[in-house]
């Protein structure tokens, strides 16, 4: 188990302030949801999570600032899946997730070495099992994402950060993909994910951290943050949030006005 | 799993019977015809002095170097192609073997390649080196292909620049025919003081660069995951660029600028395998051995006036695959 502690995290890329001052800490076994407009700066804070930007301030895994820990070792701490789907050469799926245990492999051991139990694991829990002996690249958009999804777990790290893990999935996929997470913080994983649906983000995460314009507009519960006239100033949208239920809906009316 | 996929061992193991039997073949003929009861007879030390010569001190330096050329050329083209993203990368095509062989030729005329012997080597491998840290520096992190194509063709030019410099300022047409030699590669008359030349650069380059199969592995994902899963990327950088230069810059210095090697190996070995960068390393070292030594063979057998140059006949080898890429690209095949 790990904790993550940001303390006053800023990033600039070229001239622009893309993250300010942002302060939270993240504890083992809950899900964060990292939510705002486009542009608030959401992925360059997941990406500063992991020393992949140039920040300052500092950005602490259990008490070690993560700048100065050797990639390998922070590899088997924290496994990320980046926003996009960038796949450069048609590995078959199988093998593409066990890219996700690079970070175990001894240094001199064989690639192929690579612990299949938890290949197999990882693709089982994200439902690809089915594909893996198909070529990843030419998998429809919902495929390989969980395809990409099952690399991350394959890690089996003790903290995962996901950069818009539902983006191109279906609702149904949607769902089987936040219970994933819901799943492993529930283990005892520390779950960290950019999420655009705030309704899904509403039914999952313990807690959300809105961004806005890079720093911290909100940070609590999804019932504390998602407030009708928060969204209207950070998302300039009119939205009807219902919280009688078991989790608080969020339905967009439209743009706000005036 | 890939339709043509062959268990690695069994990959492995029948491309190095392949360069083996090509390499005895390679033995086998030359300029001079030899009989193989008098070429026997001179492998076991009872032959004449002249089969004897023309074994050891011409065929056998030649074959050697073919199968060290080709196969520094093979691994750098799969190695470039991992790190870059993309399957027409290669050292010929990013203008890093135009680099060294401009490399070499300011060494000749300059005067520079009489002083020492290892001048001229340490001339191809400086520009090799430059070339690549222009090619990195200019296509910088961009994931898109176009970027980096274009930074070859920045970087070819330039040394395609030069080499027409050297042509158009050289003093008379002798050192022009010898630039010109340099540019079309070949492996003809050459002895062992060129492989000991070559191999120790050759020796380290393979080295450096059958080091990243990992690093290039998780390439696969694009720099961020690739940086996630523990990839060092500046020093998988520059053992890559180190490595790349000092090996092709070690045989450019005794082969001349032997184009396309790269391009082709990764390209034909790539089906047998999981089609993973880390894959094809190995496999393209050992069937770029192969494929220089089968085409030096070819330039031999090939009936022409003047010998063909090894260079020209790997550039029409090359030709099939840019057509094969661009009728893939367009959707015809």
């Amino acid at each position: 188990m790990v904790s993550l502690t940001l303390d006053k995290v800023g990033v600039t890329l070229g001239r622009r302030a893309v993250v300010t001052e942002v302060s939270a800490a993240f504890e083992p076994g809950t899900l964060t949801g990292i939510v705002g407009p486009n542009g608030a700066g959401k992925s360059t804070l997941a990406r500063a999570m992991l020393a992949l930007v140039p920040a300052t301030g500092r950005v602490l895994l259990d008490g070690e600032d993560v700048a100065a820990t050797p990639r390998a070792t922070l590899a088997r701490k924290i496994a990320y899946l980046p926003q996009g789907q960038v796949l450069h050469w048609p590995l078959t799926v199988e093998r593409l997730v066990g890219l996700g245990r690079l970070p175990h492999l001894a240094p001199m051991s064989k690639i192929a070495a690579a612990d299949d139990a938890a290949i197999a694991r990882a693709m089982d829990r994200a439902d690809v099992l089915g594909l893996k002996d198909r070529i990843a690249t030419e998998l429809s958009g919902g495929e390989r994402a969980r395809t990409l999804f099952a690399r991350a777990l394959a890690v089996e790290a003790p903290a995962l950060i996901a950069d818009e893990p539902l983006a191109s999935l279906d609702p149904g996929h949607q769902i089987d993909v936040m219970e994933l997470m819901r799943s492993e913080a529930d283990a005892g994983v520390l779950v960290i994910a950019v999420l655009h649906d705030l309704t899904m983000a509403a039914r999952y995460c313990d807690r959300l951290l809105l961004i806005d314009g890079g720093t911290v507009a909100a940070d609590g519960t999804p019932a504390e943050v998602l407030a009708p006239e928060r969204l209207r100033r950070v998302y300039g949208i009119d939205a009807r949030v219902e919280t009688g239920g078991d989790w608080p809906t969020v339905t967009t009316l439209g743009r706000a006005r005036g | 799993m890939s339709r043509f996929q062959l268990p690695r061992r069994a990959l492995i193991a029948s491309l190095a019977a392949l360069a083996l039997v090509a390499g005895l073949v390679s033995l086998l003929f030359g300029a001079v015809d030899l009989s193989l009861a008098r070429l026997l007879a001179a492998a076991t030390g009872d032959g004449d002095r002249i089969a004897t010569t023309i074994l050891f001190d011409l065929r056998l330096p030649r074959t050697l170097l073919g199968l060290a050329v080709g196969a520094m050329l093979g691994l750098a083209g799969a190695a470039l192609q991992g790190y870059l993203r993309n399957p027409l990368a290669e050292p010929g095509v990013l203008g890093t073997s135009n680099a060294a062989a401009l490399g070499t030729v300011a060494a000749i005329y300059f005067g520079l390649a009489a002083l020492h012997p290892a001048v001229l080597p340490l001339l191809a491998i400086g520009a090799a080196l430059l070339s690549l840290a222009l090619l990195f520096l200019l296509a910088g992190n961009a994931e898109s292909p176009l970027t980096l194509i274009l930074a070859g063709i920045a970087v070819a030019t330039l040394a395609g620049a030069g080499i027409s410099l050297a042509l158009n300022l050289s003093p008379n047409p002798f050192a022009a025919m010898e630039i010109m030699t340099w540019l079309m590669g070949s492996l003809e008359n050459r002895s062992f003081g060129h492989l000991w030349i070559a191999l120790p650069c050759i020796g380290l380059g393979t080295a450096l660069l059958l080091w990243n199969g990992r690093a290039l592995d998780a390439l696969t994902l694009g720099e961020d995951a690739a940086q996630a899963l523990g990839t060092d990327l500046g020093r998988l950088r520059l053992r890559l660029l180190v490595g790349a230069a000092i090996g092709v810059g070690g045989a450019v210095a005794v082969s001349g600028a032997i184009g396309f090697v790269g391009l082709i190996v990764p390209h034909l070995v790539r089906p047998f395998t999981d089609r993973s960068p880390s894959a094809i390393l190995l496999p393209s070292a050992i069937g770029g051995a192969a494929l220089l030594t089968i085409a030096d063979l070819g330039v031999r057998l090939i009936p022409t006036t003047n010998e063909l140059k090894l260079g020209v006949l790997t550039a029409f080898l090359g030709v099939p695959v840019f057509l094969l890429h661009l009728m893939r690209e367009r959707r015809i095949w």
